[in-house]
């Protein structure tokens, strides 16, 4: 079913400033309407769920990533000293702005794995940790994964009365495959010709995917980027960088759109989760496998995975390199311990290899920009007239 | 030799030579470079130290150094120079505590620490994960993760039958014995099965031992304080575990807390309160914070910290010595699990203990350093005082960071605590 408002008469821009103000509405709309057709919800929080389990048992899975509302209920849960997202996570659901039928949290950090318990001793419905492994280098990690992966979808099957097949897995995992190859071409354009394409706007079309079902957000992507390749826009007098510290918790709509006004964001790490693996899964063989496989073996780099293969420092210069950027963005958010680790890292790499960065923390309730603006567009100087 | 000589020599042993065997260990330590010995960095949540010891490395504890320099209040020293250095006010202090220790060359108050050859994780806390980065960047050393899975929700997986353990257990052996044949490189030893299972037998005497203390402090007068005393055993279980000091240490220890039961002596002149400590010590004013509490008549018969800051030892979990790498696994992944679990979900196992341990209140206390402890405890103590009419108490500060403690602001917090305590058993009596 589709969960979209009608957007195919419409022009690019009418269509991006629809996606923008759905995937920043805190009453989660497509969820709702879902829902009230007699739907089930998973939601998933950040970083990396496999969502094709759920859908292929007929879910719609949910990237729970936090919003900016108040918090009412959920900071009464929750001590002083830790990031926006947890709290905020909560509060959508204790206030019913975001009803699940199953929740999944990750051990990607210590805060987030307490996450599952405060849910499950506060919602009525499962609330569970998905351990995905963190000794990515044991000969045994896919094995375990499969197993854990089995696991889960047993859960869902409980739910959901549906039994899963193997064919209904193939299925679903050639509808993310489509997904992670319309993505992929998404970030194409904001390498090759990042004029064409700003951050907040590549973010947003993203962004709406963990909200939807695969095959709409699959049809929305296959008409819009055409039309952003079609756009005229020229090429302005901006620095490239590569903008990370958005894997978890998201920093506002508004930063992005003041990094966007003095640089070209032509790789980031923002939602990176829904972009996890780099390349199609395969389709034969043992499909949970297979998902166990590419999460492990095909994928990114985040500083909440530890993978002896990826140093996340090496990573970014990759990454940067890749993107042909010339200069960095190193973001975390306020309390994100793995993120704040992170930023040290990458600075000392980057000092090393004469890289220029910026800096900076943020926090998905801030609503002021203009230090950071001012500060940034000094950097920026910095760069160009070097 | 008569009882009350006797006495006079047990009661106090167990603090008296956990300090000295704790000193022992650090002269060791800073010695290991000139013996030739190779050293591994190990966390108190799953250890490993019975493999590790199997291959002669000796073993430190980063969240035991960084914790004695709070206690012997230079941890500021070392914070200064990690986040000069660029790390930030907001993460965990045992981490900068080290990383600035590292930069001084292993300098630290108790001797010098000397640099890693294997650092061996597990992911009971993420900032392991983390941290060991770091060493990994500093010294160019193999780590090795040890990946456990946890209860996935309240109750899970707590039983050997349970559908997925066999499972998961079959995941850490694998690991195990890969951790092996890096110990074999990196030492140049042979893996020498019957010295595993002797260290393993001295880690069952110790778990056995460890089980027995705790469950000795049901006794009123409480044997000994979980907050002070119980600091001391838990540093010994940790750092010499699966070693016949560690094993010899234990048996003494549990003499003396029978010794004290049978004779009613209690840890302190005049107990009134019978509390439980949740969450992690403050160790920058830590003989302060004890006084706080004993002030008032007030003893900590129990905490969280010795369970999960024990790598789960007070299960008493015992290895089948016929069937070490096996049975070594099952272990591991019970121990640390439920380390995890008494972190996680740990309302339902304090609910538990205030009948039988006859618990007057429960104090949480949360700390900004440490989030695998302190995220979940807000919501812990609302899940307790539902399922209780307990008292409890919610005082935040650090583990590390005295810029984060406010003695004045605690004081008064606890003393209306204990006002309110006052007036219950006032109530209750009349």
């Amino acid at each position: 079913m589709n969960l979209l408002d009608t957007w195919q008469d419409k022009p690019l821009n009418e269509i991006l400033y629809y996606v923008r103000e759905l995937s920043q509405d805190p009453e989660f709309p497509t969820v709702k309407r879902w829902r009230a057709a007699g739907g089930q919800v998973l939601g998933h929080f950040q970083v990396y769920f496999p969502e094709e389990i759920a859908h292929a048992a007929g879910m719609l899975p949910v990237k729970v990533r936090g919003a900016p509302v108040e918090g009412r209920q959920a900071d009464s849960r929750f001590g002083s000293y830790l990031c926006s997202i947890l709290k905020s996570s909560l509060e959508l659901a204790l206030t019913n702005r975001l009803e699940l039928d199953m929740f999944v949290s990750h051990p990607i950090c210590d805060a987030a794995r307490n996450l599952a318990a405060v849910w499950g001793r506060n919602l009525p419905y499962p609330a569970q940790i998905l351990y995905l492994p963190q000794n990515a280098n044991s000969a045994y990690s896919a094995r375990y994964l499969c197993g854990e992966y089995t696991r889960v979808m047993q859960d869902i099957q409980a739910i959901t009365g549906v039994t899963v097949t193997d064919a209904a897995l193939r299925n679903s995992i050639k509808v993310y495959n489509e997904n992670r190859r319309l993505l992929r071409e998404l970030y194409d354009i904001k390498r090759t010709t990042p004029w064409l394409l700003s951050v907040d706007e590549a973010y947003v079309l993203v962004s709406v995917g963990g909200m939807i079902q695969r095959e709409e957000h699959n049809e929305l992507l296959a008409a819009v980027i055409p039309q952003i390749k079609a756009r005229t826009a020229k090429k302005q007098d901006k620095i490239r960088v590569v903008f990370d510290g958005g894997f978890c918790e998201q920093p506002p709509l508004d930063l992005l759109r003041v990094i966007a006004q003095s640089c070209y964001v032509v790789d980031d790490d923002l939602l990176i989760g829904l972009r996890w693996i780099l390349q199609d899964v395969e389709t034969e063989g043992d499909p949970l496998f297979n998902l166990a496989d590419a999460y492990l073996n095909a994928s990114s780099y985040s500083p909440v995975q530890h993978d002896l293969r990826k140093p996340k420092e090496k990573m970014l210069v990759q990454r940067l390199r890749n993107a042909n950027a010339e200069a960095a963005i190193i973001t975390a958010a306020k309390m994100c311990e793995p993120g704040l680790d992170e930023q040290v890292a990458y600075s000392k790499e980057l000092d090393e290899l004469n890289i220029p960065y910026f800096i900076s923390e943020f926090e998905e309730k801030m609503t002021s920009f203009d230090h950071m603006q001012m500060q940034l567009e000094t950097f920026v100087e910095n760069v160009l007239f070097e | 030799m008569s009882n009350e000589t006797n006495g006079h020599e047990i009661v106090g042993r167990g603090a008296k030579d956990g300090g000295r065997l704790f000193r022992e260990w650090f002269e060791s330590l800073s010695l290991a470079p000139e013996r030739g010995d190779k050293t591994a960095y190990v966390f108190v949540m799953g250890s490993i130290s019975e493999i590790l010891r199997a291959f002669d490395f000796q073993i430190s504890f980063p969240e035991i150094n960084s914790l004695q320099t709070a206690v012997r209040r230079v941890a500021h020293e070392y914070l200064n120079t990690a986040e000069d250095y660029g790390y930030s006010p907001d993460i965990c202090g045992y981490v900068k505590a080290d990383v600035g220790m590292q930069l001084r060359g292993g300098e630290h108050p108790m001797g010098r620490i000397p640099k890693p050859n294997l650092a061996v994780l597990t992911n009971a806390c993420n900032t392991y994960l983390k941290w060991a980065e770091i060493w990994e960047r500093m010294y160019h050393i193999p780590t090795f993760t040890v990946d456990i899975p946890g209860g996935r929700s309240a109750g899970y997986g707590t039983s050997e039958t349970s559908g997925d353990f066999a499972r998961d257990k079959q995941y850490v052996q694998f690991q195990l014995q890969e951790l092996i044949t890096l110990c074999e490189e990196l030492s140049g030893q042979k893996f020498d099965i019957d010295k595993l299972r002797a260290q393993m037998k001295y880690t069952n005497d110790m778990a056995a031992a460890y089980k027995r203390v705790i469950e000795l402090n049901q006794n009123t007068p409480a044997t000994f304080n979980a907050l002070s005393e119980g600091t001391i055993y838990l540093g010994v279980a940790n750092g010499l575990r699966g070693s016949a000091q560690g094993s010899q240490y234990f048996q003494d220890l549990v003499q003396e807390m029978e010794y004290k039961v049978a004779h009613g002596i209690g840890t302190m002149p005049e107990e009134k309160y019978r509390l439980i400590f949740v969450g992690v010590p403050c160790y920058p004013i830590f003989r302060r914070f004890y006084e706080l509490f004993a002030d008032w008549g007030g003893v900590f018969i129990g905490s969280t910290y010795l369970w999960f800051a024990a790598g789960g030892l007070e299960l008493g979990y015992q290895y089948d010595l016929n069937n070490p790498l096996e049975s070594l696994a099952e272990g591991t992944l019970l121990s640390v699990r439920n380390a995890m679990d008494s972190m996680f979900f740990q309302d339902r196992a304090l609910v538990n203990m205030l009948q039988p341990f006859n618990v007057d209140g429960i104090v949480y206390h949360p700390i900004k350093s440490c989030r695998t402890v302190s995220t979940g405890l807000a919501d812990n103590r609302r899940a307790v005082m539902e399922q209780s009419d307990v008292m409890t108490l919610f005082i935040e500060s650090d583990m590390m960071d005295k810029r984060v403690v406010s003695e004045a602001q605690m004081k008064n917090r606890i003393d209306a605590f204990f006002e309110g305590l006052a007036t219950r058993k006032l109530r209750t009596a009349a």
